[in-house]
């Protein structure tokens, strides 16, 4: 398998934030969903891979490029996109295409027009003239008409209108045509990933809560509603992530599903009545809350 | 130009209570059982149809891999995956169906308390009922409007 990127041990220290223990792998030609608070690590974790950030300890290596010594190297085949990057704003989004165009090789100048046109775009028009959601569509059409082999894009959906979302949605699955073409981005919009990304990572307080497949990390949660006299231990048996109690109803979410768990609720004095998957939503909530690995 | 969208996209939606695998496999069984793709048709790639239908790569995986496993696809390695040459495959899907339906009529009966000849009376009422409430299978056999 060839990796898109990998970092192992990462720690960066920052005076009021640190991200530590951080080893993560992306295989070439998957999506890769990275899920976190405001706060949490995600821009800076971005940032260590785009090298423009140097860490304070482990190794970074993206595209087969050591970070951020191979910066260069890596730079023509990685595309970063983040909100807080700045188009020019007397200038035209033609203008910047051209521009686009003179340093990378490898702009797609058809498919440059195609995205014009599917995010519904005057390449004529004054960067100062656009929109939120027209200045984030424009910057991720720059970044993906480049075809870059590794796309890292921070929070590419935040702050856009339904309708803008989806047309970045479906520009994004356009990538997954391509085997070779790998794909980070970061949301607190679960419902994104939970529907583009092959796998998942959390990242609460600077470390990784959980990194997996994400069907299996779908399949591993469950709540369960059961109805029974009382709790008898059950909260602290090491798959419950959290249990709550309203009378004689009880509700339990679960991280690690078994099939005999229903017979050893009942067991237990819990009639079950309900078993249900979770959305992803639910199930960074409660990882996050319960304060340990999913 | 591949990056325009060369397969027609499955319905995907998220407010489906089924997860997005099992809505591929519905909804690529119901193809089949419908005839839209006959055995021996070519499916789209694994990434093609991702792409198309916008869920990620291995959720369509995983969707292929259960169709394979009921018998509704075949995949040959390095040559992708085609509709099964068997016909009877669609039984065997809505017998397993049927398997989780009875699960979970079960399920409901033990809160209920209700004996398994108590479940059978019922079953047997509910069969009455909905042959009367029917309509004739064949239209040629109903009433003229």
């Amino acid at each position: 398998m060839t990796a898109a990127f990998t970092l192992s041990g990462i720690a960066k220290r920052y005076p009021h934030f640190t991200l530590q223990d951080v080893s993560l792998q992306l295989p070439e030609g998957q999506i890769m969903g990275l899920v976190g608070v405001n706060g949490a690590g995600k821009t800076t974790l971005l940032r260590l891979l785009t090298g423009l950030v140097r860490a304070d300890a482990g190794a970074v290596e993206v595209l087969g490029q050591c970070m951020p010594e191979g910066q260069v190297a890596a730079k023509r085949e990685i595309g970063f996109a983040s909100e807080d990057m700045r188009l020019y704003r007397g200038q035209s989004l033609h203008w910047h295409m051209e521009l686009i165009r003179r340093i990378y090789p490898g702009w797609d100048a058809a498919y440059a027009a195609e995205l014009v046109r599917r995010f519904d775009l005057r390449p004529q028009q004054i960067v100062a003239g656009f929109s939120h959601g027209q200045r984030v569509k424009a910057l991720l059409l720059l970044c993906l008409a480049r075809r870059p082999r590794l796309l890292l894009l921070d929070e590419p959906t935040t702050g856009l209108d339904p309708v803008a979302r989806l047309e970045v949605l479906e520009a994004l699955a356009d990538v997954l045509r391509d085997e070779r073409r790998s794909v980070l981005f970061s949301s607190h919009n679960t419902q994104d990933i939970e529907q583009l990304a092959d796998s998942i990572s959390f990242l609460h307080q600077g470390r990784l809560l959980a990194s997996a497949d994400k069907e299996a990390f779908l399949d591993r949660w469950r709540r369960v509603v059961c109805q029974g006299a009382g709790m008898n231990g059950v909260a602290a048996w090491p798959e419950i992530a959290s249990a709550r109690a309203n009378g004689s109803l009880f509700e339990l979410k679960v991280r690690h599903w078994e099939a005999d768990l229903p017979a050893r609720l009942n067991a237990a004095g819990l009639a079950v009545q309900r078993v249900d998957p979770m959305a992803l939503e639910d199930i960074f909530v409660t990882t996050v809350r319960a304060g340990e690995p999913a | 130009m591949h990056s325009m969208p060369v397969t027609t996209p499955l319905f995907l939606s998220t407010s489906d209570a089924r997860p997005m695998y099992q809505q591929i496999v519905d909804q690529i069984t119901a193809k089949v059982m419908a005839a839209d793709w006959l055995p021996g048709h070519a499916l789209p790639s694994i990434r093609e149809l991702a792409a198309s239908s916008r869920v990620s790569v291995i959720t369509v995986k995983r969707a292929y891999e259960d169709l394979e496993r009921a018998g509704v696809i075949e995949t040959r390695h390095g040559k992708g995956s085609v509709v099964a040459e068997r016909t009877e495959l669609p039984r065997a899907l809505l017998e397993e169906e049927l398997g989780r339906h009875l699960a979970a009529l079960l399920a409901c009966a033990a809160r209920l308390g209700l004996a398994h000849t108590e479940l059978h009376r019922l079953l047997d009422q509910a069969a009455a009922r909905d042959a009367q409430s029917r309509p004739p299978i064949n239209p040629s056999e109903g009433p003229l409007p």
